[in-house]
């Protein structure tokens, strides 16, 4: 018998009760479409994130006082002249620029408005190497950090904040910790970043914040260095750079690091491997409810068994074998999975482009993407499930004896 | 295998049939043994309980005996598994049952086409389905579904399955037992023309004296054994 025979009698089967096949198709349909849906939110989310890691520096590279596990006692702090020794381009080729800088919280007011956003003391080197640019004003210069200007570039929140627009604000003055700063730009928006929003921050000259804001036990002292390498290729050798100059410096033991180098490699390994984890979650949820319709599957099938127990009777004493019973229900089972399968990968396609739709309205740059390779998984899973859960059913046809089926009412 | 094996279509030699009914062992067959030559038109008969239904089952193979011999156009059937009994069936069985037993929701030549489906020899299929509509006189209701035609329509569709595969026999169990006498006569008329125009050897099970008085020799069957054979 050709596979478009059993097809087309299986469908003929199938359309002789067609509320029942459509609801149990339907049981298909929602795992499926969940589990494209799903799988595409996941994936939206993980380009989302990289994206935005990636906005925030080529090449970057953190380094921190102290290690993660906090095994060092007393780790030395960083401090300026560790800076310079990373801007060496003899001991550290594949080192592009280094910006030392100072972080803390800050009360910044204007009028009766206040907030507290991120305050960074920066060096000029700073805008090249965390990839900052203006929205309007100018940059930070050397002579502002000769001359502790009190000077200070707003993130766009804290000038939506203080100001109701985000534009417009350069000349303005601004108290910071009760000092007075003359506003000389505002950052380009860059959303949400991994720490926190990169719009809710101030920044102002390094020396500024050294003498007045951002005291410090040693005045050489600074909390983080953000490094740029030279290019995507040498991140892990100027990590290895970077570690080998501090070692020296800090007269460290083997193992012992009082340092941490992040780069933004590592930051993205995380972040995919936290929407990795989310995806493989939510696309979990939807299986279970792919394995639901199965369920409902078999169940019908149970059902179409038994109702058309004299027909197997009649087919098998017409001469049907084991297999052509076992073939026929095993086709109807399939069918009903694989056109619920059709049907769910259309809807889950359809939810994952509204959920993009509806992201887009709210403003968050959003794509749900919708693999192909999560349409192949989805139909071959959908129609495993249809074969698995109609083996049973198929089974119990099959091993009717012609004489009792013949004889059931 | 008897000497006899050309002219003998059916051969039987002391059919045991036994069945469990949970501790209860019943005996439905007690050693029955016959012949029947091709081309004969048998009637089988007997009270319920007699085992009518077990012989019938036996003879068309849609059953084995407990023990005993049973050959079928030459071939021995007691020892086949179910799929080749399956294949017995299809080429040498033509049923012909009470309640019609048709696919409701298929045309009457899907119906008849049914056997030649599972004898892997599918060719000119649909003219063979033809041919057999035409020889119980349905050529003008090919297309018409079981509920479109009336029983005695239904019936004849059934025959017409019944001899499609150009079978050895045609078991025929109660084949006028649900229609009224008038054409309970004509399907008898249509049986006995199907044997006589083919040489199919037809085998019928039923109550109805009327229905034996047409067949050639009577079975009688009676708590198991044969009563006054032939």
């Amino acid at each position: 018998m050709s596979i478009g025979r059993a097809f087309l009698e299986a469908l003929e089967s199938l359309s002789g009760n067609k509320l029942r096949s459509g609801l149990t198709v339907l049981g298909i349909v929602i795992g499926v479409a969940a589990v494209i849906a799903m799988l595409a939110v996941g994936r939206g989310a993980e380009a989302s994130i990289t994206g935005s890691i990636s906005g925030i520096g080529t090449n970057l590279l953190f380094v921190f006082r102290g290690n993660q596990d906090d095994s060092v006692r007393n780790p030395k702090p960083l401090t300026m002249s560790d800076a310079e020794a990373l801007g060496d381009q003899f001991s550290a080729p594949s080192i592009e620029a280094v910006a030392p800088a100072l972080q803390g919280d800050a009360t910044v007011a204007f009028g009766g408005e206040q907030t507290a956003p991120q305050l960074f003391g920066v060096t000029p080197d700073y805008f090249q190497v965390r990839n900052v640019t203006l929205a309007e004003g100018e940059l930070i210069t050397e002579e502002h950090m000769l001359g502790r200007a009190s000077v200070v570039l707003l993130g766009p929140e804290v000038a939506e904040t203080l100001f109701g627009h985000p534009d417009g604000v350069t000349g303005e003055t601004v108290r910071i910790e009760g000092q007075p700063f003359r506003v000389i730009g505002v950052l380009e928006s860059k959303g949400g970043g991994a720490f926190g929003s990169e719009d809710n921050q101030v920044l102002v000259p390094f020396t500024t914040a050294q003498a007045r804001l951002i005291r410090r036990s040693s005045s050489d002292r600074v909390d983080i260095i953000f490094v740029q390498a030279v290019s995507g290729d040498v991140v892990t050798q100027a990590t290895e750079e970077i570690s080998s100059i501090l070692r020296t410096r800090h007269r460290t033991e083997v193992g012992a690091d009082d340092f941490t180098v992040f780069s933004q490699q590592d930051l993205l390994t995380t972040f995919q491997s936290i929407t990795g984890i989310l995806t493989v979650f939510l696309g979990g949820i939807a299986g279970i409810s792919l394995l639901v319709g199965g369920i409902g599957i078999m169940n019908i099938m149970l059902v179409s068994v038994t109702e058309r127990t004299r027909e197997i009777g009649l087919r098998k004493a017409l001469g049907a074998r084991r297999r052509d019973i076992l073939i026929q229900f095993l086709t109807e089972s399939s069918l009903l999975s694989l056109i619920g399968g059709v049907i769910g990968i259309l809807f889950g396609w359809l939810i994952s482009f509204g959920v993009g739709q509806i992201a887009a309205a709210s403003g968050t740059a959003f794509t749900p993407v919708v693999g192909m390779d999560a349409v192949a998984l989805a139909t071959l899973f959908s129609a495993a499930v249809g074969l698995f859960f109609g083996i049973y059913p198929a089974n119990r046809a099959a091993s009717l004896e012609p004489v009792e089926a013949l004889r059931y009412e | 295998m008897a000497t006899n094996s050309t002219s003998n279509v059916i051969e039987a030699r002391d059919l045991r049939k036994v069945y469990k009914m949970g501790e209860v062992e019943v005996e439905a067959l007690r050693g029955v043994s016959f012949d029947i030559r091709r081309g004969e038109v048998i009637a089988i008969m007997g009270p319920s309980g007699s085992g009518k239904s077990t012989l019938m089952n036996t003879l068309g193979c849609l059953d084995r005996p407990t023990s005993g011999e049973y050959s079928l156009d030459g071939e021995s059937v007691a020892s086949l598994n179910d799929d080749q009994l399956a294949g017995i069936r299809n080429r040498k069985v033509g049923f012909v049952f009470q309640s019609f037993n048709l696919l409701s929701r298929q045309t009457a030549i899907t119906n008849v086409e049914l056997p030649l489906r599972y004898s892997g020899n599918l060719e000119g299929r649909r003219e063979r389905a033809i041919e057999a509509l035409k020889a119980v006189g349905l050529g003008d209701r090919m297309t018409h579904r079981p509920y479109e035609l009336s029983g005695g329509q239904q019936q004849r569709v059934a025959m017409a399955r019944a001899i499609v595969n150009n079978p050895a026999i045609i078991m025929a169990d109660e084949p006028t037992g649900n229609l009224d006498s008038k054409v309970g006569k004509e399907i008898m008329t249509l049986l006995l023309n199907l044997n006589k125009e083919f040489g199919t050897t037809l085998i019928i099970v039923t109550h109805d004296p009327t229905v034996a008085e047409q067949t050639q020799r009577v079975i009688r069957l009676r708590d198991g054994l044969l009563d006054g054979a032939s």
